[in-house]
């Protein structure tokens, strides 16, 4: 799913509003630019990992297992620095020039992986030989390959059209082919969380307090209803936006 | 006829023949001046359509008058459903504004928007506090289908129960008589859907904690009756505290006026927190609620006070924003809402 990734003005995806903001400084944007070579590298690393055991094993069944390491390495380093990147730039000076074009979306993008990559994946072992792990995996890593490098050609001032037309179409197919893979896998999770009681808290207890994981799992698919038409039709607004002009479709940059 | 007809009339029509002595010229009377009507057209912000074109109106009215001759014409628009702002991507006037002081000429385009149906404030107030009360006792007395049917219409053998109860209720009494007999509400209305989202953030938050609270397996705080105590003792302090703020701030202001005062302590000991924050009502209302958290040592109820503190602390931080930016010799002293901290 696709937000703005951490650190990236409107500026940098040419959304800037009617009152131009100063872009982000040197410092900024050289931090910037590594962050964003650093996260589509990782994503690469990913992509290969995924055709490599593929092409060794014959078979795509239980590729997770070849791409489980860099998968949470890349989650780990979105997580790491989408957060203090809200507090240092968001908080501390906002007029940096450096906000997120869409706040909300990115921390939810990056809450819901590392939600679905931990404590559903990761904890229950049993779904991780399923064919709709590979299928979100997929999805993610080609998505994410898109939207970095189009960051950095954005911060770089040189975008290839191509990038630009990508980053703005390929998610027509591949967000529901993720969601449905998240779906599908938190799905699977469900008999094994129900049989062994994983996270859950029963009464009594000092605190008192339950929580019932699995019922838990069930409210996270049903907020998959409400939340993602949000983000896919927000997408399909900005691709009016950034590819609806003719003039745009003639123009290499 | 009056004394003062008949002198008026000796002096202009008594004996016209009769060449008037020599006096110098009275000075002719200054004209009234001339007052220069407006004329005020009021366009759909979205469609651009024209909506209404009033003219003669006068230079000395607000935009709460230029509202009410709106609402004779659409009467489903009532002044309190009205924006009218100057330009469309302007914000909204206020109702006090005066047409003569606005940056327009002689002819002014207001562009008009629904906000859609409204409520009043005490209203609002109202559903908001009756709904946790209502719903708290509804777990209390454990109606059917809330927990297994063995425990149907049965009572907690726990005596923080009993007092826990006692506590929400008093609380959220508290807060309607306050609402109707304490406040004075400067801003008149919230559209509709607000009631929605506040009331069920209050009721979801009542209904979680008494769940838990009033559960058949509900645990004893750890350290038993004397944790219960110093909650209890928290609470009714910061209760006590809270109304005695909530009294000072009325008598701040007398009813209908809308000049802004700053808040300074008064005889009241309990007022004498204002010395550090600007907004003590909240500072009180957070205290309350840690107070009920150390007395029941329940989960939902420490998160309910967590998310009531953020809240709180954005309104304190607006409230003690606009003290400073209203009065240049506002306190510097003072915090929002925790002294010396935030």
């Amino acid at each position: 799913m696709s937000a703005a990734a951490p650190g990236t003005s409107k500026a940098a995806h040419g959304e800037a509003g009617p009152k131009k903001k100063k872009g982000p400084g040197a410092l900024a944007t050289a931090y910037l630019v590594i962050y964003n070579v650093v996260m589509t590298a990782g994503w690469l690393v990913i992509a290969v990992g995924l055709v490599r055991a593929y092409l060794a094993r014959g078979s795509y069944h239980g590729l997770y297992y070849s791409i489980e390491k860099p998968l949470k390495f890349v989650l780990w380093a979105a997580e790491n620095s989408f957060f203090p990147y809200l507090t240092v730039f968001s908080v501390l000076s906002p007029n940096s020039g450096i906000v997120p074009s869409s706040v909300v979306l990115t921390g939810f993008q990056v809450m819901s992986r590392v939600f679905l990559t931990w404590a559903v994946t990761h904890s229950v072992r049993e779904v991780q030989s399923e064919d709709s792990v590979l299928l979100f995996v997929t999805a993610w890593t080609i998505t994410e390959i898109i939207r970095y490098s189009f960051y950095t050609f954005s911060l770089l001032n040189h975008l290839p059209y191509l990038i630009k037309w990508a980053r703005y179409t390929f998610f027509i197919v591949l967000y529901p082919m993720g969601v449905t893979g998240e779906l599908l896998t938190i799905y699977a999770a469900l008999p094994y969380v129900q049989k062994t009681g994983l996270y859950s808290v029963t009464l009594p207890n000092k605190y008192n307090f339950s929580f019932d994981y699995y019922t838990f799992l069930i409210l996270v698919m049903v907020s998959y209803i409400p939340l993602f038409p949000q983000l896919y039709f927000h997408m399909i607004r900005q691709r009016k936006k950034v590819l609806g002009h003719t003039e745009d479709y003639s123009k290499i940059e | 006829m009056d004394i003062l007809a008949l002198e008026a009339k000796k002096t202009n029509g008594a004996e016209p023949e009769k060449k008037p002595t020599s006096r110098p010229k009275p000075k002719p009377q200054k004209k009234a001046k001339r007052i220069v009507y407006f004329e005020v057209e009021i366009v759909d912000l979205k469609t651009k359509e024209k909506l209404l074109l009033l003219d003669k109106v006068e230079p000395t009215s607000t935009v709460l008058d230029i509202k009410a001759l709106f609402h004779k014409s659409y009467p489903k628009w009532y002044p309190a459903r009205q924006a009218l702002c100057l330009d469309p991507k302007a914000k909204c006037l206020r109702d006090e504004e005066v047409l003569q002081t606005l940056p327009v000429g002689t002819t002014a385009s207001f562009y008009f928007s629904d906000l859609g149906p409204q409520l009043t404030w005490g209203t609002v107030f109202l559903a908001e506090c009756l709904g946790p009360l209502i719903l708290y006792l509804m777990f209390y007395f454990r109606l059917p289908f809330i927990y297994s049917p063995k425990y149907d219409f049965t009572s907690s053998k726990h005596w923080v129960v009993h007092l826990a109860c006692m506590c929400h209720s008093f609380h959220y009494i508290k807060r309607v008589l306050e609402t109707l007999f304490v406040h004075r509400i400067s801003h008149g209305t919230m559209p509709l859907r607000n009631i929605f989202k506040n009331c069920g953030y209050y009721w979801c938050s009542a209904a979680w904690m008494a769940y838990y609270i009033n559960h058949p397996l509900y645990t004893t705080p750890f350290y038993g009756q004397q944790q219960v105590n110093t909650g209890l003792y928290i609470f009714l302090f910061c209760q006590i505290g809270n109304f005695s703020i909530h009294v000072a701030l009325r008598n701040l202001k007398p009813p209908g006026s809308k000049v802004k005062k700053i808040p300074y302590p008064t005889k009241n000991p309990f007022t004498w927190i204002f010395w550090l924050v600007s907004c003590p009502n909240y500072t009180y209302e957070l205290g309350s609620w840690i107070g009920f958290t150390v007395m029941t040592q329940c989960v939902p109820v420490a998160f309910f006070t967590l998310v009531a503190f953020i809240q709180m602390t954005v309104w304190a931080k607006g409230k003690h924003r606009s003290y400073l930016k209203e009065f240049r010799d506002y306190p510097t002293l003072r915090s929002s809402i925790l002294p010396f901290i935030l």
